[in-house]
């Protein structure tokens, strides 16, 4: 039970920063990013070039990954969604965009990186034990601290400095907040590339237990999606909620209905339509998002 | 019965000329019959887009066409394997049960709407996947192979459609099989466009709340609409089955899924023939790069987002002049 409970927080905190990345994107724009779960394989890549290849110190690493992810998103905010979206006659041509963008980010990654896996030395050794009723690496109740704290200092960043004011309004209200003063471009860019910087950051996390790989990709997205939905999209503690829950439902299933087979994501995703149907925005959405 | 303008005449008249008389009388001159092959697989895919294209009609992304379609081709495949039923009879089936599934599935998550729903649908694949690998009566990953080609067909003794066993080339045949489906395909669409049930859609595409109260049964018409759409996959995917005499739980993935919509999307959403044309150039587009080997993938992506960038609203709004906001 310990052990399951253990495992729900650490797949919960990594999945609810993933989630975050998107729902922030989302809430800005208006735009469902397929490409998110690329972004954080990159984001991986990039910590396993410097710290695994390179030979440079794990932070170093961590800190490449983000501030690539974070030059690329601004980037791609600027010269593709943000013409796309002046442009189009309709929100949804920015699906399609988003969606190109994850075969090039794939096409990208193949061709610099290979399709192996990969993976880095551990950072830390050892492993944590208490009478045999909870059993955990060292490594991993690291990297779930770091990912709490990433969490945690997001927040207070989105809450306490000018520039999360000013992206919480953006939210809100995107007319409302250019009357205000608030520079909607410039934040849109800055929104974009947290998101971005997000999904490298928790790549760079996890490379160091997971490893890596080209195929990661698209299952993160779809993970992501589910979170978002179960939390609520665009609203960043439905994000943390909807990683939460996803996170101990999948250790409690990976726990209790592995003799029954792999149906762990269906019996998931059964309950989702469920509450979908009682609940269709989410736990803690407006509605209609 | 529609009323036709002559110059719809002359088009339906050239596309007929063209699928059953030129594109053969090519293919036989120039002996690439593996164009045959290629063609159907673009007629296939252009059935299942038609079904997205009329999701996006009341205004839902749909990127769950990959589920139905892989439905539809585990239907056929396990009525014509297990229960020895003709290919003819299991292709209607598999639509009517990918319909019904639409239904049951369609009921809580059309109540979804813009990102939620495209999010449920493209989950939707997934799972459809997983449940393919979990379920015996599928075979698990290792799929149902060796599906026979599709019977005789006949009514009172007068043979219809010959056993495609026999025939020397049932390349030749599927390609023909294919072609008068994907014309009843986008007839039906066609018509549904332009009648009643086409007028209301486009309202609760404009606003839903507005067009209830008003009096359109939207719950119903929603419902509607889905399992057309899902009628439409789980026929492309029980034909595709049938083509490869395979059907595995890779065969339709998530992958596919976003291609359908991809499809619809580069063709136009507004333009009941944008699908067709999507499909046709983004399958020929994918072949044609294959000569540049492992750049192939590099290439296709960045002339999508290029063609995203100068033509967001799909190709055919090269050709008419744009209606000012029509999807919004």
């Amino acid at each position: 039970m310990e052990q399951i409970l253990a495992n729900g927080v650490y797949l919960g905190a990594q999945y609810a920063m993933i989630a975050l990345g998107l729902t922030l994107i989302f809430a800005l724009m208006n735009v469902l990013n397929f490409a998110h779960g690329q972004m954080y394989v990159l984001g991986g890549f990039v910590t396993y070039t410097f710290y695994g290849q390179l030979g440079f110190p794990f932070v170093a690493g961590l800190v490449m990954s983000c501030v690539t992810l974070f030059i690329l998103g601004a980037l791609i905010e600027r010269f593709l969604f943000a013409p796309v979206i002046r442009r189009s006659s309709r929100d949804e041509s920015t699906m399609l965009l988003a969606a190109g963008l994850a075969f090039f980010f794939d096409a990208v990654i193949l061709l610099l990186f290979g399709e192996k896996q990969r993976g880095v030395p551990k950072i830390v050794n050892g492993v944590f034990n208490w009478d045999f009723r909870l059993i955990m690496p060292y490594d991993r109740i690291l990297i779930c601290v770091l990912a709490i704290l990433s969490i945690v200092s997001f927040i207070l960043f989105m809450q306490y400095s000018k520039t999360g004011r000013a992206l919480r309004a953006l939210a809100q209200d995107r007319t409302a907040a250019q009357l205000m003063g608030v520079n909607v471009d410039r934040y849109s860019m800055i929104g974009f590339a947290l998101g971005a910087m997000l999904a490298g950051l928790v790549g760079g996390l996890l490379v160091t237990i997971t490893g890596v790989n080209l195929g990661m990709g698209g299952p993160t997205s779809i993970k992501a999606f589910m979170m978002v939905m179960i939390g609520g999209a665009g609203v960043i503690s439905g994000a943390i909620a909807g990683g939460i829950i996803l996170g101990f439902l999948e250790a409690i299933g990976l726990a209790v209905l592995s003799q029954y087979g792999d149906i762990t994501y269906l019996m998931i995703f059964v309950s989702l339509m469920i509450f979908l149907a009682i609940r269709p925005q989410g736990l803690m959405g407006k509605p209609w998002g | 019965m529609l009323k036709l303008t002559s110059l719809q005449w002359i088009g339906l008249a050239a596309f007929f000329l063209g699928v059953f008389v030129i594109v053969p009388m090519i293919i036989a001159a120039s002996g690439r019959t593996d164009l045959f092959f290629t063609l159907t697989s673009v007629g296939l895919l252009a059935i299942a887009s038609a079904g997205v294209w009329l999701t996006f009609y009341i205004g839902r992304i749909n990127i769950g066409q990959g589920a139905f379609a892989l439905l539809g081709a585990y239907v056929s495949a396990i009525l014509v394997t297990k229960a020895g039923m003709s290919f003819w009879l299991s292709l209607p089936i598999a639509g009517l049960f990918a319909a019904f599934v639409a239904v049951l599935i369609g009921l809580p998550i059309l109540r979804l709407r813009g990102v939620y729903f495209a999010m449920i649908t493209l989950v939707l694949t997934q799972v459809f996947t997983l449940t393919a690998l979990a379920l015996p009566i599928t075979n698990g990953a290792k799929g149902i192979t060796s599906i026979p080609l599709p019977g005789e067909l006949s009514i009172l003794g007068i043979t219809l459609i010959p056993d495609f066993s026999t025939l020397e080339n049932p390349r030749q045949a599927f390609y023909f099989t294919t072609a008068v489906l994907m014309f009843l395909t986008y007839a039906a669409l066609y018509r549904i466009v332009n009648s009643r049930l086409g007028h209301l859609c486009r309202s609760m595409q404009q606003n839903e709340e507005l067009a209830s109260s008003i009096g359109v049964n939207i719950s119903y018409i929603r419902i509607l609409i889905f399992a057309i759409s899902s009628f439409f996959g789980g026929i492309g995917g029980a034909m595709f089955g049938s083509i490869a005499q395979s059907v595995y739980p890779s065969s339709f993935q998530v992958a596919d899924s976003v291609n359908f919509m991809l499809n619809c999307f580069l063709g136009g959403l507004g333009y009941v023939f944008g699908p067709m044309l999507g499909t046709l150039v983004l399958y020929f587009g994918w072949d044609l790069l294959f000569e540049l080997g492992k750049y192939q993938m590099l290439v296709y992506s960045s002339l999508l987002i290029i063609l995203m960038l100068f033509l967001p609203n799909g190709l055919l709004s090269l050709r008419l002049p744009k209606k000012g906001g029509s999807g919004k």
